[in-house]
């Protein structure tokens, strides 16, 4: 971990300089810097996965010690999924049955998202703030492609998106994930879901210092699935073909054996 | 015990995939049906995706069908040329089903199709096979004989043109219904996931005059070929075929079979098929309940590649 002793290193300084810079005037302009580091690039996870928690520790260096003591700097981790269009359809009575009418498609939404902060997201930003940056479950950036007519009814389908990702157990939050270990180390505590999607997933983290957001760090993180279902599941997308025939072939072959197995002469 | 369907990507009781095989491939061996046409609805009560439930249901039919094609291929109870006939036409409609099928897919009315196409294929088959079997119990009752139909006897269909003689068969008959019967069967199997021999048999017997030996090796010859290819199509356009449900379900669908044929032998046949009338309205019925009764959730995700 290369980041401790730059951020002790960083801590010394400010030591040395402090009182001087006391005397002038606080430091608003933002030299604040953020390391983030997890133990591995690649979790392998098999069919019968039920969960797990994942543990990221960071440090905050150039920090404000005042500041840092009364606790105006905030962290906020997210675990993002990979990103897929996801289109939100809605039923309607069409001659007393129930049929998909409206539908609405959002540009590239990630599949999962677990976040992880050291209070209420809502509370340690603005929603302008949250939302310029697409931080929390309530501001992940969801546009939407095409046709959306007048527009009136995006905020309804943007509701039932993070509903129905949040009930699926696709969309968490732990507003208390993040704690600091030190002055400046943390930890964060992100959730893997059950059913955590295979692919690249990017851990990404914020600081904020008093409500205002001032830096980023990402890490991606590979989701591996293993084992025979998702060797399975890999040949039926890669090799549709081949997949279908041994489909096949094994429906004949069970078929057939059966009827010689249990031939009545 | 619990499975993980990689396909439907969900984890189910093996055993209720074994029962609800088992069962249906008991039916099937009584009455001498695919078995389809229960498989499909009863994987979707249990929750798995209907476009996995329809494709995965093209693939077993494969394997309950290949057992009684093989025995009447063996015996020469089939007509080549009739079967090659309707095989043709129903590698087309298959096709064309297929394609349909992704459309659906992709507009989101997939899952609504399946859901109405089966409750009016369910509650029309359902309905003319109980009234067929009360009407038979009532003759035998009055010890009356069954009125036999005469074979032979011409309708509409033999005034068609385009007209092909069948030697096996012993019929001269027009290629449009063949056509247009085979087409459609083709077109079933891959939207609905069912062989459709419990369309074909009766359409060849009362529409077509087609003499009753020849018929159900006919229609198992064209099934299984359908049937094989509608899965590879599924495969290989809409990844929807779920080996390891497939592979539970015929397992379980060919041992139930053996027993149900031997049980099928001892009881009397309209007794047999008014309670298989009533059990196949019943699923129909609760088909339709699902699409008229208001869903708990209006809304759903799917993603580009999703269900």
């Amino acid at each position: 971990m290369k980041s401790l002793p730059a951020a002790l290193a960083a801590a010394l300084v400010w030591a040395l300089v402090l009182p001087a810079a006391a005397q002038d005037k606080p430091p608003s302009t933002a030299t604040e810097k953020m390391e983030i580091g997890i133990s591995t690039d690649e979790i392998a996870i098999t069919s019968d996965f039920r969960g797990a928690d994942l543990t990221i520790f960071g440090a905050i260096e150039g920090y404000d010690p005042n500041l840092l003591a009364q606790g105006k700097y905030d962290i906020v981790v997210a675990l993002e999924g990979p990103k897929d269009n996801l289109t939100v359809r809605r039923k309607e009575r069409v001659l007393g049955v129930w049929v998909n009418r409206r539908s609405m498609t959002f540009e590239l939404v990630p599949e999962s998202y677990s976040l992880s902060s050291t209070r209420d997201v809502e509370k340690i930003a603005s929603d302008e703030v949250l939302n310029s940056i697409g931080v929390g479950l309530h501001h992940i950036r969801l546009d939407p492609i095409g046709y959306i007519g007048d527009g009136s009814n995006l905020s309804e389908f943007r509701e039932s998106l993070r509903r129905l990702k949040e009930t699926g157990g696709f969309y968490q939050r732990d507003p208390g994930g993040v704690q600091f270990i030190s002055a400046s180390l943390f930890k964060a505590t992100v959730k893997l879901p059950a059913n955590v999607p295979n692919g690249t997933h990017v851990v990404r983290a914020h600081l904020f210092r008093d409500g205002v957001f001032i830096s980023e760090k990402a890490l991606p993180l590979r989701v591996v699935k293993t084992g025979l279902e998702q060797m399975i599941s890999n040949a039926a997308y890669s090799h549709p073909l081949s997949y279908g025939v041994l489909a096949v072939v094994l429906a004949l072959l069970t078929g057939w054996i059966a009827s010689i197995v249990f031939r009545k002469d | 015990m619990t499975v993980y369907l990689p396909i439907a990507e969900l984890s189910v009781n093996i055993f209720i995939i074994l029962g609800m095989g088992a069962a249906v491939g008991f039916l099937s061996g009584m009455f001498g049906v695919g078995g389809g046409f229960l498989i499909t609805p009863l994987l979707i009560f249990y929750n798995i995706p209907p476009v996995v439930a329809v494709a995965t249901g093209a693939n077993q039919v494969v394997a309950s069908s290949i057992s009684g094609a093989i025995t009447h291929f063996r015996r020469g109870t089939l007509d080549i040329k009739l079967g090659t006939v309707l095989l043709i036409a129903g590698l087309c409609g298959a096709t064309a089903g297929v394609w349909l099928f992704a459309l659906l897919r992709r507009v989101g009315q997939l899952d609504l199709v399946i859901s109405l196409l089966y409750v009016a294929l369910l509650g029309t088959v359902g309905a003319l096979m109980l009234f067929e079997s009360v009407n038979a119990l009532r003759r035998a009752a009055k010890n009356q004989p069954a009125s036999l139909r005469k074979p032979g006897h011409h309708n509409w269909v033999h005034g068609l043109p385009l007209k092909m003689k069948f030697k096996k068969s012993k019929i001269y008959l027009s290629v449009i219904p063949l056509g247009v019967l085979g087409f459609s069967i083709g077109v079933l199997t891959s939207i609905m996931g069912v062989g459709g021999g419990f369309i074909m048999v009766p359409a060849m017997i009362y529409l077509l005059r087609i003499p009753t030996n020849v018929v159900v090796g006919t229609s198992l010859f064209q099934i299984i070929f359908v049937t094989a290819y509608t899965t590879i199509m599924q495969a290989t356009t809409n990844n929807s075929v779920d080996i390891v449900l497939a592979f539970i379900l015929m397992v379980a669908g060919v041992v139930g079979a053996q027993y149900g044929v031997r049980v099928g032998q001892r009881l009397r046949g309209e007794q047999l098929r008014a309670l298989l009338a009533l059990l196949v309205l019943a699923v129909g019925l609760r088909l339709a309940v699902d699409l008229v009764l208001t869903p708990e959730e209006i809304y759903s995700v799917v993603s580009e590649w999703g269900y």
